[in-house]
């Protein structure tokens, strides 16, 4: 069930991206994920009394890049505020983050859904720092001392962490659109280098703000706010439940409280949190601490020459330089790497590279893609550690294009390239003998006694039963150890029983 | 060696009539006979002093000359020192002990001061006799009875005592000059961004400022030359100077002191500047003591060659009210840090996490710091944000621009410091308003980031000290100290020096 009936979902996403910066946005800390608690967490991020904030270059330069690459405006001035509020894992009092003023505004997303295309307008995207992490649990190890205190840890190994808040207007109107539009987000931030993409480690966290309205409407629902989803699954779960919720309550005649909400995927629904009334006032303000940050034009040039080639620029060039067809094209491109082993191994194969593209596409598409999806579910990732180089796979397809292999035995080669059992492919196929039997002349003898041998299915054939010339086919397929290519095999045997 | 300024000790020093060790051991001698009466210091440290004067005394032994090698200082306890306690005149950070230096104690170090103590100051700055401090209110060295000033109430009370030859200050609303002038002093507040606020504890981050306080606007440049200088741990620090020179700190640029000099080659080193004479700083609310102080000390620089012109900054009477918008907005953000979670006080007793914030903040601060973070809390509350914050900002700017104005026409502006003498202990201290109105003269430099400097010219009622405000265009701290070093060369009010019964 997508939506009810005369429902529209009306959804906008706010995503949390980690910007992948080797230090802090306002501290020379490390960022590195995993290290021991508070083991990255210098003075100012602890916030020492007298300590100050130094602005992270790098992190500017990545809002640059997305800033560019989703064609928004880069702010020439924009400001750093202070969030307030209190809380242990939030060591100043108060968060640093843009308010009135952010580095990016504007902007679009192109997403694709049930082949449709459809542009997601940006609002705009902010800088911000991180907070650190309260632990309750497993402090066994870490506070052997605690005694029956019921004590929490803070690590504050997080706090300061580069972040871009990037958010969209309402645009979305399904939860499928929201998975397309967060999938198109997370590839784009790791397509141009300023986030690894993790969502285990939290390095691209989504929050979801769903409100419905009845079909035809204009006027937007009360939204509620569902917080922290950290898999594309989730997100559309999340918002499944929720806008099933706020259906439910409507038609009963209820009215949505408008109010911040966490999902909770073991339950599979949605828990209030926080209500509007409760809401932290923030009083934000400008940051005494840090300039505005001015953004010359030279830099914004410096930053789009160092830009990679962007999806969809380079979908298109797919399509022109390598006939194939748009869908190819967009799943070829959905990731960096995917797109960068397309293209290694399209030229590993030789002229005319257009010739060679389409099988490329097609078992990178197909073969390839469906074991990397089976061991590793989430990110679509693994490209860069897949064990099939791409000189070894433009071998195969330079194999399977020469005549040399059949589909089948192309298959079987690719299975000792994955698995490790081999790594030269022509050397492989001389050790196992894989070479394709063809050719009418070696056929032709095996052709003629597998007829000799069966005349049952030959009188059956010759009878009208079509189905019996597959038996045929078995037969002289047994005879080549499975190393001729059944079509031809096939189109021989009829030649040879109509022609008599 | 008492009462011997900055330069002379340097020179005792460099001709090896005393050495550092001799120097430093006399000073914590009369420190610590001074402790009682008048509670300038908060933490003295003998056996950190005396290291750090045994090191002085081997760097001279190398052949280092530096002016300042092994002269004793103190800082105020808003800066963070490493192993030292840092308690910015709190009960919150009583125990605080910093694992590290502030740039202006890196700075100091570098140029060969040996720290002595931390002195005594309104508890996070908040405040203009020092009586809002922990560690018990300082008493002036002219009277014990009457407040020293504040919120440097510590370090202007050392050096007008002779505890030490200068002392570091900072300044928010006046916090070095209201105090230099009620304890007899010279003190300069820097251009906002001249020198590091790094390790400097925050009270309103786009106000404070660090700056010398010595006896003399001699001392004051050659402490400056000291501090000042950019610092990249700062984002608001200033790097290269109008005229184009880096600011940097170090022996080698002497920036202030090669003024002075510059200065003592001129025939008539005043004849040139154009003295302006705001008529808001001569309202009634002036006391006529201080106004005929200020009056002869105005004629004495026309007689040295000055010429008078009045000025007017229309929106003067504005200052105090955007000021105590402005300054507890970020204050009561920059506290925030102090929550009982990773350092400083934490209540004893607490059911949960609220609590623990409550009562750790409530007991840890002191009135006037939590009636400020209210008034902060309060303006930058979602519906008052543009009544008052954006609006005190727009004040801010007024007073920038007459100023502005005024400096198209004189070079400095001068007038009180402050609007009367030294006041009584317990005086104003239940009335926040009165105490506010203390720092009128000297929040108008603050709010418009521009130097400002006092220096004694008089003493009036009851023989207690007054001083005269002189502010600048921004960077001009030379001709500050220019002006105040060739009135200095011709009085002795900053040689007079207040009894001592202690010794």
């Amino acid at each position: 069930m997508e939506t009810a009936p005369n429902w529209e979902i009306v959804i906008g996403l706010e995503a949390h991206v980690q910007l992948d910066t080797r230090s802090k946005i306002f501290s020379g800390a490390a960022t590195r994920y995993g290290a021991a608690p508070n083991s990255q967490a210098c003075g100012v991020d602890i916030a020492l009394p007298g300590v100050l904030p130094v602005l992270n270059r790098k992190a500017v330069e990545c809002a640059i890049r997305f800033g560019l690459a989703v064609d928004a405006r880069i702010a020439p001035v924009s400001v750093f505020a202070r969030k307030n509020y209190f809380y242990p894992d939030l060591p100043k009092g108060y968060q640093i983050s843009q308010y009135e003023a952010p580095v990016v505004v504007g902007g679009t997303v192109a997403i694709v859904v049930a082949e449709a295309e459809k542009s997601i307008r940006l609002v705009r995207a902010h800088l911000e720092e991180d907070a650190g992490k309260s632990v309750h649990e497993d402090l066994d190890a870490l506070l052997p001392d605690r005694g029956s205190h019921a004590l929490s840890g803070i690590d504050l190994n997080r706090a300061g962490t580069p972040l871009l808040e990037i958010v969209s207007e309402p645009d979305l109107a399904s939860a499928a659109e929201a998975v397309a539009y967060a999938k198109a987000l997370h590839s784009l931030v790791r397509w141009i280098g300023i986030c690894d993409g993790n969502m285990q480690e939290g390095s691209f966290r989504v929050d979801a703000n769903v409100s419905v309205r009845r079909a035809g409407t204009t006027t937007l629902g009360t939204r509620c706010e569902i917080k922290n989803l950290n898999s594309f699954r989730f997100l559309e779960r999340a918002i499944r439940c929720e806008a099933a919720r706020q259906i439910a309550i409507i038609e009963e005649g209820g009215h949505i409280v408008q109010e911040t909400r966490l999902f909770d995927p073991g339950q599979d629904e949605t828990r209030a949190m926080r209500s509007k009334e409760d809401a932290h006032d923030y009083r934000y303000f400008p940051d005494p601490d840090l300039l505005p940050l001015t953004i010359a034009d030279d830099w914004i040039a410096a930053v789009a020459r160092a830009l990679p080639e962007l999806p969809h620029a380079m979908q298109g060039r797919f399509q022109s330089d390598y006939g194939l067809s748009a869908y190819d094209a967009k799943v070829l491109t959905s990731s960096p790497d995917i797109a960068r082993y397309f293209e290694s191994t399209v030229a590993a194969c030789g002229e005319p590279a257009a010739s060679f593209a389409k099988p490329c596409a097609n078992w990178i598409m197909g073969e390839l893609s469906a074991r990397l999806n089976r061991a590793d579910s989430e990110a679509g990732e693994g490209f860069e550690v897949f064990p099939i180089r791409p000189a070894q796979l433009s071998r195969l397809v330079q194999r399977i294009q020469d005549g040399t292999l059949s589909s089948k035995l192309a298959k079987m080669v690719f299975d000792a390239l994955w698995s490790g059992e081999a790594d030269d492919v022509d050397l492989l196929i001389e050790q196992r003998g894989l070479r394709q039997v063809q050719g009418s002349d070696a056929l032709a003898p095996l052709v003629d006694q597998v007829i000799a041998a069966n005349a049952k299915s030959v009188a059956e054939y010759r009878a009208g039963k079509d189905k019996a010339l597959n038996a045929l086919v078995g037969q002289v397929m047994k005879a080549t150890q499975g190393k001729a290519d059944p079509q031809q095999v096939g189109a021989l045997l009829r030649q040879r029983l109509e022609g008599d | 060696m008492h009462g011997l300024t900055l330069h002379e000790l340097g020179r005792a020093l460099a001709e090896r009539q005393i050495s550092s060790m001799e120097l430093t051991q006399r000073l914590l001698a009369d420190i610590g006979r001074a402790a009682e009466p008048l509670n300038a210091f908060i933490t003295v440290d003998p056996e950190r002093a005396l290291a750090a004067a045994r090191a002085a005394d081997q760097r001279r032994a190398m052949g280092d000359a530096a002016p300042l090698l092994g002269i004793p200082i103190a800082h105020k306890d808003i800066f963070c020192a490493r192993g030292w306690r840092t308690t910015c005149g709190s009960r919150m950070l009583e125990g605080f002990v910093s694992p590290y230096d502030a740039g202006v104690v890196e700075s100091c170090e570098r140029a060969g001061l040996v720290l002595i103590g931390k002195t005594n100051m309104d508890e996070f700055a908040m405040g203009s006799s020092n009586e809002t401090s922990f560690f018990g209110p300082v008493h002036n060295p002219w009277d014990p009875a009457r407040v020293p000033g504040g919120s440097s109430g510590g370090s202007a009370a050392a050096v007008a005592a002779r505890l030490v030859p200068a002392a570091t200050g900072t300044d928010t609303g006046g916090s070095i000059r209201q105090p230099a002038a009620l304890s007899g002093i010279t003190g300069l507040k820097p251009t906002y961004g001249l020198v590091s606020r790094f390790g400097m504890i925050a009270f309103a981050s786009s106000l404070d400022q660090a700056g010398p306080m010595a006896t003399s606007a001699e001392d004051c440049a050659l402490l400056l030359d000291a501090m000042a200088g950019f610092d990249p741990r700062d984002s608001t620090a200033i790097e290269y100077l109008p005229d184009g020179a880096a600011n940097a700190s170090g022996e080698q640029w002497r920036r202030y002191q090669r003024a002075l000099a510059e200065l003592a080659a001129v025939d008539r080193p005043l004849a040139d500047v154009r003295i302006g004479l705001p008529e808001q700083y001569f309202g009634p609310g002036l006391s006529d003591d201080v106004r005929a102080a200020v009056d002869a000390a105005i004629d004495q620089l026309g007689r040295l060659g000055a010429r008078t012109k009045s000025v007017s900054l229309p929106n003067s009477a504005l200052s105090v009210p955007a000021y105590y918008v402005l300054a507890p907005a970020e204050a009561s953000s920059n506290l925030s840090r102090f929550d009982g979670v990773r350092y400083g006080h934490r209540a004893a007793e607490y059911a949960d996490l609220m609590e623990m914030y409550c009562r750790s903040r409530a007991e840890g601060f002191g009135a006037e710091v939590r009636r400020r973070i209210l008034i902060g809390t309060y303006v930058l509350s979602h519906g008052y944000y543009d009544a008052y914050y954006v609006k005190a900002q727009k004040i801010r700017r007024l007073i920038a621009d007459d100023f502005a104005r005024a400096f198209r026409d004189v070079d400095v502006v001068l007038g009180p410091t402050a609007p009367s003498v030294a006041f009584p202990l317990a005086a104003k201290s239940a009335d926040p308003v009165q105490m506010y109105l203390n720092d009128i003269f000297t929040i108008p430099a603050n709010l418009a980031g521009l130097p400002a400097l006092s220096l004694p010219c008089g003493f009036g009622e009851g023989g207690l000290p007054v001083g005269l405000q002189c502010v600048g265009p921004v960077f001009s701290e030379a001709r500050l100290l220019a002006i105040a070093h060739r009135y200095q060369a011709c009085t002795d009010w900053h040689r007079r020096m207040p009894p001592r019964p202690w010794m």
